[in-house]
């Protein structure tokens, strides 16, 4: 009896074909809206490109790329202008390499740890703390590498005549903020690798020694490897703490203790000044920018590449 | 007599490993330690150089060329300005791609391809999207050094978190809830809108204060589009120009006199408390609505 | 002119006409009240929904192979066979609820009053408003028994009083006693059985003309799921039902008709049986259906 107040079937009447439904025409702006959302992502892509591109051609109408890329004076602020890139280039790979060695050791030995051997109360401890690493501004560590790390650390070891601007301290600065970075990535590798794999070992009288470094840690590495190189290129990235601390002076050495301007410490000084458009100064930051820009997506490329792998293996 | 050889070599050799296994425990767990310690040594610092310098004048103070002067009220109403324009102009657009991306893309070569392209994005050096935004919106589009340029610089860079954020909200909403939706006759649309999207919210509210938080520290992006270091008063309107707290820091950190290091030490103290409150925001908000759901 | 078109799919597939409504007494089982089918006009309704060498593939494994059959209207069709044949991929034809997986492909015609449902020019939301859905596991919305109920006939636009409605739909899925005094209670709340009332009572508000029924209640212990057979057999007199169920007994309970389905050697779901539940019960002519339900196999 309710039933049927509920309401029959309606008469068979024909369904409405698409284009006549009214809500669904309503509807139309709003995927077309949504998908447009997600192509943003392919216009600033573009937009990255072009921008990047069309300054750099200008800058290579004017300098020899020949020079650009071998050239070891950098001086395109000064009266007599030199644009060799390589000073800044090797500053910022050996200021980003050297990062790599308070990351590595510390983010490895941290992932082992909390992977392998912590128990889960202080896991989840820890590993906030680590975060909070990653969740600092980067200004704040150019502060730190400027207010503590170069003097207390650098100057203390190596003579209070060290230069106050040095790429050791920048370097000790942003393994501290990539460590994170490599710890976590790695430890997600390192927890991925399947658990009949480390049974395998105990069972053949290993200690959890033997099996984290022999059997998990290689069976994780394309994983870590990955980490490291994700790493790498946020280094090479980076920009204030080298800003801050590595000091703004071109400088083609591979003396930790020697102030070097990195590839985004001069794009940085350059912008701080006034720069109009047109100028070659103006060109020579978005030239330097494409580099950045290659390289680190080059990094992250083969990044991923490996991690693809990585999952393709074990998930 | 070989099975004694036997058995003593094998007892020599498990005291060995033992030895380097325990050694190594305790190596990792340093190694472990040393990012806690540097952590805590850095705040330390900051704490001990700052602290004393943080008050009621220093926060509604304006930058000032004597550092016992300046404040930050002027980088403060900056960086609040520009958070809350990046949120107004990238959350939408965020999630909307989300939604696209995790609901209604077909799985063919173009959505791939946007996929990777996020991704790429994600990694792409925070001052790539400073030189992006100087050249399109401070002088193509003619923005100058506002906000408004800012807050779209801004949102570029942390459009691909928000993404991400997104995506994983909507995820944790089980596929037979749309079923459920689409079987009373819901279009698509409606079944995200009414179904998916509200209980996901919670999720993709805490990923977007997570992005915000990683743009209020964003310093290098803001100096290559311009944004002033002294500006002595508050912005009016999106064209405004600006300045913002990490812009204060780095100007104060870059100075040689040890007083406006306590300055930036401060400024520093500021930035810290305001991201504090933000993550402690967005993981309150997680666990209270982790606890509530149901499936 | 109506008259004329079964004429002539009558003579494309003479093999259909036995298996449709035949009288109506006959199909009704001992220990069974009957009362609301014999309400409803039985004689000849005919049919709702025809099947025409359906064939269905995920990707390029074929899931159904060349199925054809057709629902009575005002009638209760059950489809039976062992796990993994092909139930659920063919009872979510008929409102093209597959259309969610990427991989799904459907050859030959789905014919819902004349219109093949398959055809370019359908829009899929509408056939979705027309033929309902309750699934396997309970699966109301996370919001109140009252919203639930409400939302489908909010987004389709269906006049009347809400209150009355929600009240005429929780009354017809036999759950209104039971939640009358807390509808704004969150749905999550419900016990498994009258949450999957409540999905009916769902799917009944938006006024459908076919409810479908994945398992419906293979989530529910066996009070329950007397409740919903009990139930099924009263709405039958107003929607046509589809049921997918592995339990034999609730088809030879519940069903006037029963579909057969088995997996072919290549893992393709067939039907090898349709015809009058009784019939297929007491007299089943294929071997294979036999070996079934006489619990050889499956
Ligand atoms: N989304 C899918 N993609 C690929 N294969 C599927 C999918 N869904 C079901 N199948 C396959 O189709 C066959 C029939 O599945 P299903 O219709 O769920 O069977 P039943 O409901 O009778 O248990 C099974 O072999 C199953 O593996
Ligand atoms: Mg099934």
């Amino acid at each position: 009896m309710t039933v049927e107040a509920a309401g029959g079937p309606p008469n068979a009447s024909q369904i409405t074909r698409k284009g006549f439904s009214a809500q669904r025409a309503r509807e139309l702006p709003i995927y077309a809206f949504l998908f447009c959302c997600a192509a943003l992502s392919i216009v600033t892509t573009f937009g990255i490109v072009i921008v990047l591109f069309e300054e750099t051609y200008s800058f290579f109408k004017e300098v020899s790329i020949v020079e650009f890329l071998t050239g070891t004076e950098w001086t395109p602020l000064f009266t007599e202008k030199h644009f060799g890139v390589l000073p800044l280039l090797n500053a910022t790979m050996f200021m980003a390499v050297g990062a790599m060695f308070i990351a590595l050791p510390f983010g490895l030995a941290s992932a082992i740890y909390l992977s392998e051997y912590a128990p889960q109360t202080v896991r989840s401890i820890v590993k906030p703390i680590l975060e909070i690493l990653a969740g600092i501004p980067t200004v704040v560590y150019g502060y730190f590498a400027l207010q503590f790390i170069s003097p207390e650390i650098v100057q203390f070891i190596f003579g209070s005549d060290t230069s106050i601007f040095n790429a050791m301290a920048a370097s000790i600065a942003m393994g501290i903020m990539i460590l994170p970075l490599v710890s976590s990535l790695s430890e997600d590798a390192m927890r991925a690798v399947p658990r009949s794999l480390r049974e395998g070992a105990y069972g053949l009288g290993a200690n959890r020694f033997e099996v984290a470094t022999r059997v998990v840690f290689p069976a994780a590495l394309s994983g870590i490897v990955a980490a490291s190189i994700l790493a790498i290129s946020r280094a090479v990235g980076e920009t204030m703490i080298v800003a801050l601390v590595a000091g703004q002076i071109p400088n083609f050495s591979w003396n930790p203790l020697e102030a070097m301007a990195a590839m985004t410490a001069y794009i940085v000084q350059v912008s701080l000044g006034e720069t109009p458009r047109g100028t070659i100064e103006y060109s020579t930051i978005f030239a330097i920018g494409s580099m950045l820009f290659v390289t680190t997506l080059v990094l992250n490329i083969l990044a991923q590449w490996l991690l693809a792998r990585f999952r393709e293996e074990y998930e | 007599m070989s099975t004694q050889t036997l058995a003593y070599d094998t007892a020599g050799r498990n005291a060995y490993r033992r030895v380097w296994a325990r050694l190594f425990h305790t190596v990792f767990l340093c190694a472990t330690l040393f990012g806690i310690v540097a952590l805590a040594v850095l705040l330390i610092t900051v704490g001990l150089d700052g602290l004393g310098r943080v008050s009621w004048d220093f926060i509604n103070g304006y930058p000032s060329r004597f550092a016992e002067r300046a404040g930050i009220k002027s980088a403060l109403f900056g960086t609040f300005w520009l958070m809350g324009m990046t949120a107004m102009i990238a959350v939408p657009i965020g999630v909307g791609a989300a939604i696209y991306l995790e609901e209604f893309a077909a799985r063919n070569w173009l959505t791939k391809i946007i996929e990777t392209n996020i991704n790429n994005l994600a990694g792409v050096p925070s001052i790539i999207y400073g030189l992006l935004g100087l050249a399109i919106f401070v002088r193509v589009m003619g923005l100058d050094r506002s906000v408004l340029a800012g807050a779209l610089t801004m949102a570029l860079l942390i459009l691909p978190i928000i993404i991400v954020a997104a995506r994983e909200g909507l995820r944790s909403v089980p596929p037979s809830i749309r079923e459920a939706a689409l079987a009373v006759g819901a279009t698509p649309w409606q079944t995200v809108r009414f179904q998916v999207l509200p209980p996901a919210m919670p999720m993709i509210l805490t990923g977007v204060i997570l992005a915000l938080s990683r743009a209020i520290g964003e310093t290098a992006p803001l100096i290559i589009i311009g944004a002033l270091a002294f500006v002595a008063f508050v912005p009016d309107g999106p064209l405004s120009s600006f300045t913002v707290l990490p812009i204060q820091i780095y100007n104060w950190t870059s100075r040689p006199q040890p007083e406006f290091a306590q300055t930036a030490a401060a400024g520093i103290v500021v930035l810290l408390a305001v991201l504090l409150s933000m993550n402690a925001v967005a993981v309150i908000l997680r666990n209270y609505f982790e606890r509530k759901r149901k499936w | 002119m109506v008259d004329q078109e079964v004429e002539v799919r009558e003579a494309e597939a003479p093999y259909m006409r036995p298996i449709l409504p035949v009288t109506h007494s006959e199909t009704s089982l001992p220990g069974l009240k009957m009362g609301a089918v014999t309400a409803a006009d039985p004689a000849d309704e005919g049919s709702v929904l025809e099947l025409k060498d359906l064939n269905v593939f995920y990707g390029n494994f074929q899931a159904l192979k060349d199925i054809n059959m057709s629902i009575g209207r005002h009638r209760i069709t059950a489809i039976i066979g062992p796990s993994g044949c092909g139930k659920s991929t063919l009872i979510r034809c008929l409102n093209r609820m597959n259309d969610l997986i990427p991989s799904f492909r459907a050859q030959g015609e789905v014919l819902f009053e004349q219109q093949n449902l398959y055809s370019r020019d359908i829009d899929p939301v509408e056939v979705r408003q027309r033929i309902g859905m309750v699934f396997q596991k309970p699966n109301p919305f996370p919001k109140s028994i009252y919203d639930n109920v409400a939302f489908g006939v909010r987004i389709n636009g269906i006049k009347g009083k809400m209150d009355e409605i929600v009240e005429k739909s929780l009354r017809a899925a036999a759950l209104w006693d039971e939640v009358k005094d807390k509808l704004s209670q969150s749905a999550l709340a419900l016990s498994g059985g009258q949450q999957q009332r409540l999905c009916i009572a769902r799917a009944i508000a938006v006024e459908p003309e076919i409810i479908l029924m994945d398992e419906p209640c293979s989530a529910l212990d066996p009070i329950a799921t007397l409740r919903i057979e009990e139930l099924m057999r009263e709405l039958v007199s107003t929607y046509t039902i589809v049921i997918v169920t592995h339990n034999m007994q609730q088809a030879a309970r519940v069903s006037d008709f029963t579909a057969v389905m088995m997996m072919s050697e290549e893992r393709a779901g067939e039907m090898v049986e349709f015809g009058d539940t009784r019939e297929i019960f007491t007299n089943p002519k294929d071997r294979r259906t036999e070996d079934y339900i006489t619990g050889r196999f499956g």
